[in-house]
């Protein structure tokens, strides 16, 4: 009743063509946007900061590379850990290179670097494919991290390979560091994310996205037509890992501030949760690139929340019921929506149209 | 619409939650980051116990610190550094101590307590270099560091050799991490210093791989292997040295490598297997009867009980202790019981252990003594060596407790803290 397109004309191209073609859709996300850019910093304590809001956006950041390529273009890679270790490490790098250039500029010239590891590494996409191809990308995650793990050119000879991030300031105030204030670091990539988040899903609906997704459906008929593999599988790694760079780059420099390469980007820490994030959340979805995010990362803090502080269970008790219950809800959501959650949510939507009276 | 409701509904109640954390306890706040699951399990386990039946002996004996119960919340960080990140967010307001029991975590806390204003004791482990209390205002590491180990390690074999090492090989074998590679520069300075060749064998974590490792020692044949291992890394190395027939007693490990979980798997294969220590094994001393009559005999043992006098249980029992007795100097200095996380710092900055204070508290001759003062946060610098013996199944001290080569240490350690002070602009302090 209250949400369907009767009485919505589209009379210019413009309108046709807008991300949220819903009027209640486009209400509900400025609503959003504004409690996140307006009401969030103001409450915001660094619980919430450190444990939650940071790392659902960096992870949605590294989701979102990993659907573009995977989800979009359709081609598998495990090497998420290994993109984002460069991202990292041309952060850290670029700090210590050049102490006065500003921070932002860092990020998106780590972003730039990665882009440009992406593409040597997109290579072998031309002759392989689907699970030759996961392989190939397996390859390039051992190697950047033995390579980082290896060189102490990259942690500056540091005894232990730790790399700590110093301060940064925007505007006068810190975002990197431990006395970078919480709405700082929440603001900072708050506004990389939703800003490089409309990039891609604008992206998507362009030419380049559309030939990403010929790419993926058939790639020789894709080619047929006139669409290029080479520049095409090439521009998916290249922003693909641009995204994931700059989540690496993050996730060093406003998140953990100090992290030693073979922990913290390990496969099993980054590399799979980021692929499951997009299958949950759902392949070829940008909602499911953030959905997904939250399920892998806030489901199991909230688990053991609920557990711990109501229930009142055992610290080592609750973790086990969590290893469980997350692999359990894992699962059901596979069986019950193969197409991840964002289909969940189109369903939904679906279903909202006809609400109250369904047919 | 299902899941929208879901989204609201957690959404609601992790705030919910957020709102719980917000009651502040009156009472001593000790958070505990430990890992129970996970593949540094078979360690993390019986330290963890150590910690709390330490924490309930007293609560039971001495109604708390200066009347003034402690608190051990648990946090399960299963050795990742991220979760760590999450505990110690969740836990430290009003907390006095943290004891992460990770170097990687460690490392992670060092800035943000700082800033904070929140003490971290990591006993024997972390930062060395934090042992320099002029840059490191709130971390402590005392009672010895890894390079004091290295340099321990390195004693004990030229002890055995008369005091001449040159052109003997010595292998390290350690976690690919950053605990593991803590001991390397001075391993390598001391190489140079007595003229032995240093091999490096990396095993990367959680370290259940390592055929090609051994493979190289049998191969290379080195004197001496070193280890820094952690987890079920221990365990998988002691059994592969023995199945390539290593000579035991030439096989050294760090004090986070020499615990009876580490070498029970191997059997009798781990006999004359040495590790080096800062605590005593067993269950003799007085601490340990208290613990039986308080804890254990109500039933109230923290885990199954079975680890009860080993030597990471022991040393949780150490760790537990040098915290509770900074609470108590930190009560005597401020003349208050309501003590402060700011205030905890003092104590833990002016805590004594003469021998007599170790007798009082229940450990004598459990550990050598030692005192924190301002400049000094690395404690004593004092370890011995113990050795394994299969058949009777427990550790015997073969050494006396032995100082490492202070003069290459505390050099390597103003070198790096003074780096590290450059780079974070922090200003020197006890002038």
């Amino acid at each position: 009743m209250i949400y369907r397109e009767t009485g919505q004309f589209k009379s210019t191209y413009e309108n046709d063509h807008s991300i949220f073609p819903l009027i209640q859709d486009k209400i509900a996300f400025n609503i959003l946007m504004l409690i996140a850019f307006l009401f969030v910093p103001l409450v915001i304590d660094s619980y919430w900061e450190k444990a939650i809001l940071i790392p659902f956006l960096i992870y949605s950041m590294a989701a979102i590379g990993l659907n573009i390529l995977t989800g979009y273009c359709g081609q598998v890679s495990l090497g998420t850990g290994g993109f984002m270790a460069v991202g990292a490490f041309a952060t850290y790098k670029l700090m210590t290179i050049f102490p006065e250039l500003n921070i932002m500029i860092i990020v998106l010239l780590s972003g730039v670097i990665t882009a440009l590891v992406g593409i040597v590494f997109g290579l072998p996409s031309l002759r392989i494919k689907g699970f030759y191809l996961a392989v190939a990308t397996l390859a390039s995650q051992f190697f950047l991290i033995w390579l980082f793990n290896k060189v102490p050119w990259f942690y500056n000879y540091s005894d232990t390979g730790q790399i700590t991030v110093s301060e940064r300031t925007m505007f006068g105030i810190a975002v990197t560091g431990a006395n970078a204030p919480s709405y700082a670091t929440y603001l900072f990539c708050l506004i990389l994310v939703v800003g490089l988040g409309f990039a891609a899903k604008n992206m998507i609906r362009s030419k380049i996205g559309r030939s990403w997704m010929a790419i993926r459906d058939m790639d020789i008929a894709a080619e047929i037509i006139g669409v290029s593999p080479l520049k095409t599988k090439l521009s998916a790694f290249a922003i693909s890992s641009f995204y994931i760079g700059i989540a690496g780059s993050l996730y060093f420099a406003v998140y953990l501030g100090a992290l030693e390469v073979t922990e913290s980007f390990d496969i099993m820490a980054i590399s799979f949760p980021v692929l499951f994030m997009i299958i949950i959340g759902g392949l070829g979805s940008m909602l499911g690139s953030f959905l997904g995010a939250a399920f892998i990362v806030l489901l199991p803090i909230f688990l053991k929340n609920v557990m711990v502080d109501l229930i009142g269970l055992s610290a080592v008790t609750a973790k086990h019921f969590e290893i469980t219950t997350w692999g359990l809800l894992m699962v059901i959501f596979l069986i019950v929506e193969p197409h991840g959650l964002a289909r969940l949510w189109s369903l939904a939507k679906e279903k909202l149209r006809k609400w109250p009276f369904p047919y | 619409m299902r899941l929208k409701k879901m989204i609201v509904g957690l959404l609601g109640s992790v705030i919910a939650i957020g709102g719980f954390l917000e009651v502040a306890t009156a009472d001593l706040k000790f958070p505990m980051l430990v890992y129970r699951t996970g593949a540094y399990a078979p360690n993390g386990i019986p330290n963890a116990d150590g910690f709390v039946d330490y924490y309930k002996m007293i609560n039971a004996r001495d109604g708390g610190i200066g009347g003034e119960k402690i608190v051990f919340p648990e946090c399960e960080t299963g050795y990742k550094t991220q979760v760590g990140v999450e505990c110690y967010e969740k836990h430290k307001d009003g907390a006095m101590v943290f004891q992460p029991m990770s170097t990687g975590i460690t490392y992670q806390l060092i800035p943000k307590a700082t800033a904070d204003g929140v003490t971290v004791y990591s006993t024997g482990y972390g930062r060395t270099s934090a042992a320099n209390g002029k840059v490191f205002k709130w971390i402590f590491n005392a009672p010895v560091t890894y390079w004091d180990g290295a340099s321990i390690a390195v004693r004990h074999i030229l002890k055995q050799n008369l005091g001449n090492i040159k052109g003997k090989k010595i292998a390290l074998v350690y976690h690919n991490s950053a605990y593991g590679k803590e001991p390397i520069r001075t391993l390598e300075t001391l190489a140079k210093k007595h003229g032995y060749e240093l091999m490096l064998l990396p095993v990367d974590h959680p370290g259940q791989e390592q055929k090609a490792t051994w493979l190289k020692i049998r191969k290379q044949r080195p004197n001496y292997v070193l280890m820094w291992g952690w987890g079920v890394m221990n365990q998988v190395a002691i059994k592969s040295a023995a199945s390539i027939r290593f000579p035991m007693e030439n096989f050294i490990g760090i004090w986070w490598s020499g615990s009876e979980n580490d070498v029970l798997p191997a059997g009798s294969g781990a006999h004359g297997y040495k590790s080096l220590a800062f605590n005593a094994p067993g269950s003799n001393f007085q601490v340990h009867k208290d613990i039986k009559k308080y804890v254990h005999d109500k039933g109230e043992a923290s885990g199954d009980g079975s680890h009860f006098g080993t030597v990471l249980y022991n040393r949780g029992l150490l760790q537990a202790m040098v915290q509770v007795e900074a609470a108590t100097v930190a009560q005597k200095i401020h003349g208050t019981s309501k003590i402060t996380p700011a205030m905890y710092r003092d104590g833990m900055e002016n805590v004594n252990l003469s021998a007599e204070r170790l007798a009082e508290l229940g450990f004598k001759d459990f550990a050598p003594p030692f005192k924190n003062t301002c400049e000094n946060h690395g404690g004593s610098g004092l370890a011995a060596v113990q050795q394994w013996d299969a058949k009777a199944k427990k550790w015997n001290m073969i050494t006396e407790y032995m100082y490492g080569d202070r003069e290459v240490v505390d050099k390597l350690i103003a070198e790096d803290s003074t780096k590290y002070a450059k780079e974070q602009k922090i200003a020197m302090r006890c002038n």
